[in-house]
């Protein structure tokens, strides 16, 4: 793609994705919502993040991997108990990473 | 750690006290953001050099982190370069980022008393990783201040992003393919995931946005994520509709 070509992506993203992120805060605010739809919206979080930890944890290279050498499983699963447990951010990572680089090291 | 005990509830502060307080949520941001920086900047790092092994010049590497400021997004972008017209590249970015407007969605209460000089930067940096951060600071009760936080995790974010990028595309082709670290972010999110639950509709909706976005995990342009995620909020809704339906009930009878 020539330099232009770029540019013009670069800025059609950029507007494209500014408008979505505006999009309820600026210009269709959550309070004309109807109140069902409106108390829904604590429950965004939780089923993004959801969305997001799935597929990396089960299909970490594109295929469901429910076996022991999916070291991200198993290292997502460590993090899910110290988290259920401690709910503490920093332990959940350090014991996430260091399941995961133990297994890395030694699981092979 | 994300407390529910913030300082800043008086109301008869000073001016200079406001400032203080201010200054204090958005730093209290900037410090929450920083475990997710340990999965960001290995990102930031790989697109820059990534950017460049496109054939893009290293402004219009810098340009998409600066102006676009989509992870993902800005991948997919870079991979389409070769061989896409740029109308369809753009349309895909659309797609990918329409996750972003359940953001903007869930903030939009707690920032329509404020002018537009807030609303467009809170907007410019609503991301995945600021968005999860944040929302568990309106889970607090003195929310008079947490536009200030929202702001401090957004930036922090940004700037992390910013310099990671411009680090990628220095070291360029030096940048090791892999750190180990791919696996941080998804464990942050975890830890994330916990805290924002705080019921058993909760607990659905993020069971069945997991399942949900397995079982959609061909699709492409992200649509599986964005799918998942409006089926566990509305399953979410559901449950809580029927708890209180049978809350009534009791109460009724």
């Amino acid at each position: 793609m020539n330099a232009s070509g770029v540019w013009l992506v670069i800025l059609g993203g950029m507007l494209v994705t500014f408008l979505i992120r505006f999009s309820f805060i600026g210009l269709l605010p959550a309070d004309r919502l109807p109140s069902l739809v409106r108390s829904g919206l604590r429950f965004v979080a939780p089923a993004v993040l959801a969305a997001i930890i799935a597929p990396a944890l089960l299909l970490p290279a594109g295929v469901l991997d429910l076996s022991l050498s999916n070291f991200q499983l198993l290292a997502g699963l460590a993090a899910l108990a110290v988290a259920v447990r401690f709910r503490n951010l920093w332990l959940t990572i350090a014991v996430g990473l260091a399941v995961f680089w133990m297994l890395s090291a030694f699981g092979r | 750690m994300i407390r529910a005990d913030e300082p800043g509830s008086a109301a008869n502060e000073t001016p200079s006290d406001e400032r203080g307080a201010a200054v204090r949520q958005v730093l209290a941001g900037g410090r929450d953001q920083l475990p997710l920086l340990l999965g960001v900047i290995p990102f930031g790092l790989i697109f820059g050099a990534l950017a460049l092994q496109a054939g893009l010049p290293p402004a219009a590497a810098q340009a998409f982190s600066l102006l676009i400021f989509a992870g993902s997004a800005q991948f997919i972008a870079v991979g389409m370069l070769a061989n896409a017209p740029a109308m369809l590249i753009i349309a895909t970015i659309f797609i990918v980022n329409l996750r972003h407007a359940l953001y903007s969605a869930s903030l939009s209460p707690h920032v329509s008393h404020l002018p537009l000089r807030w609303k467009v930067p809170l907007a410019w940096l609503l991301t995945d990783e600021a968005f999860a951060v944040a929302a568990l600071r309106y889970r607090q009760a003195d929310l008079r201040l947490a536009h200030w936080y929202t702001l401090g995790t957004g930036l922090t974010l940004w700037i992390a992003w910013q310099l990671s990028t411009a680090l990628g595309i220095l070291l360029g082709a030096r940048v090791p393919e892999s750190w180990g670290l791919e696996v941080a972010l998804p464990l942050t999110f975890i830890a994330l995931l916990i805290l924002s639950i705080s019921d058993k509709p909760g607990v659905a909706a993020a069971i069945c946005a997991g399942a949900t976005a397995v079982v959609l995990n061909g699709l492409p342009y992200r649509l599986g994520l964005v799918s998942a995620a409006v089926l566990g909020v509305a399953v979410g809704i559901a449950y809580q509709a029927r708890r209180t339906a049978r809350a009534n009930e009791r109460d009724g009878a």
